[in-house]
């Protein structure tokens, strides 16, 4: 859903290159890619046919009706993230703050109760938990996790001493092991 | 890590503050399919507690459903990311990993052994600073082993680490060991590696990894972790002589003109001088600023500079201390490594960019292919997807550059296709050749407008491509005989015709098309100089050559001429008996048959030639020059 609305803006406005966030540490196919990643028309990533990215040299030339997607964080770790935002005191989403909500258990996540448009299944009822998120995705397709820290220090503690990765949170990442990859080939970022 | 989750525990504000202060380690493992490599990286993720339970689970999971490891964790799955390479259980491309102990942050470009092998080794040997070369302890030093270091070597690479693996399937034999070292160290020595430090070691158990291996109690050196902690890497960036390449030029107002760019050498204060090159204009930087202003900035920084002085300063151009610049050249030598399944072809024109710049570039002569194998050198018209020659290159204009040996910002390149836009192969200079030096234009007094006007012309070059058969040379030769009868000055090169003397020693090759059409170019170049309006009746069958005709002349000059006819049709005229021939096997390389045409896409002027007659189609090109304002007025 969000990889469409992302391809109708880009084709709306004919971006010639969308920033993005990504980093190689990730998850595996993120692990391969580009800084300036090139896609083919409909913003397709064939990973075979990747270009070759050496020293700081970045080849952003393209032809019509194709796109960049561009990564400059593509060398950073959560660790180096969340180490600069404490350093530059830079504001962040709350949600990533620890705070009781009310939650609801499925699939062995906890998925966060904001408002009507979140349907209850059968037997479903919400509970109000101290959580927070590790990562901010679709909706409600990311997991919260049981957390007590609710200051930026805090965070980073509980990240240093976690033993998940971040993006456990993820349903998309788990439907199958190349799912991330299939999902990249189609335009999500 | 124990004592760093105290920290983190106990006072996470101290630890945070000395991650700040860790250095980065960026690394390149090396090593044939079944060296270990990826059970190495996965080993080396492991102990540094990089891999999460939930990866962990996934992991297994994919270890029982692939079978590789029996039932034990294959962590080459780890680092195999792509579905196809999953699948095949190869690495097909580069892959990134990054993990940190408490001395150091580590970046590991993983490279796969095989497939590709020289391509995705450059890219990741590029911005490494250390090689780890694995070797399997029961095969020793192999034709791969010697083609990684060489690679290693030639990217600029000092330190290289040779693995000896799979020690606990030789019986940690100290032997075995140091035979390999031996070997290694004869060959090494050859091809200039500077400093080597090997460790014995088994990835899989996990000897000489984190901890030393118990049964090696032989080896008295670091382990691996060890090793990649506290070896120095020579911080040359930064007592290099300045440099920056112009990436932009700041504007936000009237008031403010900064040039933007990162350092990549050396270091600036306020108030220092500088050179701009290839301008070779000096002046004083005023300011430098990121949020605020510094007194000073080193490589690695990105910055913002204000110059004293009001001069021309555009991006691509390359800043530098006055005592030491970089040269400026328009012809190099430089070693080239081509990535991309359509061959090099000297003569071609490459887009070539270097730090913030794109020119233009052909390769001028391939000295000789280097083998990555045998280091053998071998002669070579074109090169192929991985191989490596030394070439001369020409350049469109003088760039400013340095020895790839001295700075690898300003002396390492990319080509890109200027059809496609890939990026198709790299190159590291090594020096400016002379000649550029030496030769320079001689202006002459008579011009090339004063030689037209004589002849009540303006010049220009009427490019005919098509199929052979077509109707290049029957319609080239009716607008001669027209414009002629009109009393203007004008001479055809016709394909067949310059094959018996100019180019008489050139077949029918790519290379050779390639050559064929440079000489052509800038014959035609010669007589539109000379005043006269010229008619080039060529097959010339690649979009790139007609291209780089186009931009031997000058804006307005050129008009590409297609003379359209289906090859079934030309097939039927066949006034020759080549398309015969060519469908016979008798003629190799033939256009339309076994080699291809590739049709102008935006022709200047279009004819097709089964709605037009030859006289027609003569007809309306001398009416396109009438309106175009080549003829000026009737003379009778």
């Amino acid at each position: 859903m969000k990889t469409d609305a992302l391809k109708q803006a880009l084709d709306k406005h004919g971006f010639d290159a969308a920033f993005g966030g990504a980093r190689r540490d990730e998850e595996k196919s993120r692990a391969k890619e580009r800084i300036f990643s090139f896609r083919a028309a409909k913003h397709v990533w064939d990973p075979k046919r990747q270009r070759p990215e050496l020293w700081r040299l970045y080849n952003a030339r393209k032809n019509k009706g194709e796109t960049m997607r561009v990564f400059p964080l593509s060398n950073w770790t959560e660790l180096d993230i969340w180490q600069y935002i404490y350093l530059e005191d830079i504001p962040i989403v709350p949600l990533y703050l620890a705070a009781e909500r009310p939650v609801v258990e499925r699939n062995g996540m906890l998925i966060m109760v904001d408002d009507e448009r979140m349907r209850l299944g059968a037997g479903e009822k919400p509970m109000c938990r101290k959580v927070r998120f590790r990562t901010l995705g679709c909706y409600p397709l990311s997991g919260a996790v049981e957390s007590d820290a609710d200051t930026l220090p805090a965070i980073i503690q509980e990240m240093l001493l976690a033993t998940t990765s971040e993006r456990q949170g993820r349903a998309i990442d788990h439907e199958s092991s190349g799912s991330m990859e299939r999902k990249k080939r189609e335009g999500y970022f | 890590m124990a004592d760093a989750s105290e920290l983190i525990q106990r006072d996470i504000e101290s630890y945070l503050d000395a991650q700040q202060r860790k250095g980065l380690l960026r690394f390149i493992t090396c090593g044939s399919v079944d060296d270990g490599k990826s059970t190495l990286i996965g080993r080396l993720l492991f102990e540094s507690k990089m891999i999460f339970e939930d990866q962990l689970a996934a992991l297994e999971a994919d270890s029982k459903k692939m079978g590789t490891q029996g039932q034990n964790i294959d962590f080459a799955l780890l680092v195999d990311g792509l579905s196809a390479e999953r699948e095949q259980g190869i690495t097909i491309d580069v892959a990134y990993r990054f993990f940190a102990t408490d001395k150091r942050k580590f970046i590991v470009a993983d490279t796969p052994g095989h497939e590709q092998y020289t391509r995705n080794m450059i890219t990741g040997a590029s911005t490494a600073d250390l090689a780890v070369i694995l070797v399997d302890a029961r095969k020793g030093v192999l034709t791969q082993t010697r083609r990684h270091s060489y690679l290693a070597s030639l990217i600029g690479i000092r330190e290289i680490v040779l693995a000896v693996n799979k020690m606990d399937l030789v019986g940690y034999d100290q032997a075995v060991f140091e035979r390999i070292l031996a070997d290694y160290r004869e060959f090494a020595a050859r091809i200039g590696v500077a400093n080597i430090t090997a460790i014995p070691l088994s990835a899989l158990i996990g000897d000489n990894i984190t901890e030393p291996g118990a049964a090696m109690r032989w080896y008295q050196g670091p382990t691996l972790i060890q090793h990649l902690e506290a070896v120095e890497i020579a911080e040359q960036a930064a007592a290099a002589p300045f440099r920056m390449p112009v990436q932009w030029i700041n504007r936000p107002h009237l008031d403010f003109r900064g040039i933007s760019g990162l350092i990549s050498a050396g270091r600036i204060r306020q108030g220092e001088r500088v050179k701009i090159l290839p301008s070779g204009k000096e002046s004083t930087v005023a300011r430098i600023l990121i949020e605020e202003d510094l007194t000073e900035a080193v490589a690695g920084q990105s910055v913002t500079i204000t110059l004293a002085d009001e001069i021309d300063v555009s991006r691509g151009d390359l800043i530098c201390a006055p005592d030491a610049p970089a040269g400026i050249a328009d012809q190099f030598e430089a070693t080239l490594v081509w990535m991309n399944e359509a061959a090099m072809l000297p003569g071609r024109p490459y887009l070539l960019k270097i730090g913030a710049q794109t020119v233009i570039a052909t390769v001028s002569a391939i000295k000789y292919k280097i083998s990555v194998n045998t280091l053998e050198h071998l002669a070579a018209r074109s090169l192929e997807l991985n191989e490596i020659a030394l070439c001369n290159l020409s350049l469109n204009q003088q760039i400013a550059f340095d020895a790839y040996a001295a700075n690898r910002d300003t002396g390492g390149f990319i080509l890109i296709d200027r059809i496609t836009n890939e990026t198709v192969g790299c190159g590291l200079i090594h020096f400016a050749l002379r000649r550029a030096q030496n030769i320079h234009w001689q202006a002459v007094d008579i011009d090339k407008g004063s030689r037209a006007a004589q002849k009540s012309q303006k010049s220009c070059v009427l490019w005919f491509t098509g199929l052979s058969g077509a109707g290049k040379s029957t319609i080239a030769n009716l607008v001669e005989k027209k414009l002629f009868a009109m009393g203007r000055h004008t001479y055809i090169l016709d394909g067949d015709n310059v094959r018996h003397g100019l180019n008489r020693d050139l077949g029918f090759t790519d290379v050779d098309r390639v050559e064929n059409i440079r000489r052509v170019g800038e014959v035609a170049k010669l007589m539109a100089d000379a005043g006269l309006i010229v008619l080039v009746s060529f097959i010339s069958p690649f979009r790139a050559e007609r291209r780089m005709a186009r931009a031997l002349m000058e804006e307005g000059e050129f008009f590409e001429v297609y003379v359209d006819a289906p090859l079934t049709v030309v097939e039927t005229r066949d006034p020759k008996g080549l398309y015969k021939k060519a469908r016979l096997g008798e003629i190799k390389n033939f256009t339309g048959i076994d080699s291809p045409y590739e049709p102008p896409e935006t022709p200047d002027i279009h004819i097709d030639t089964t709605r037009l007659s030859a006289e027609q189609a003569a007809d309306s090109i001398v009416q396109r020059l009438e309106d175009l304002g080549i003829l000026w007025g009737r003379i009778v």
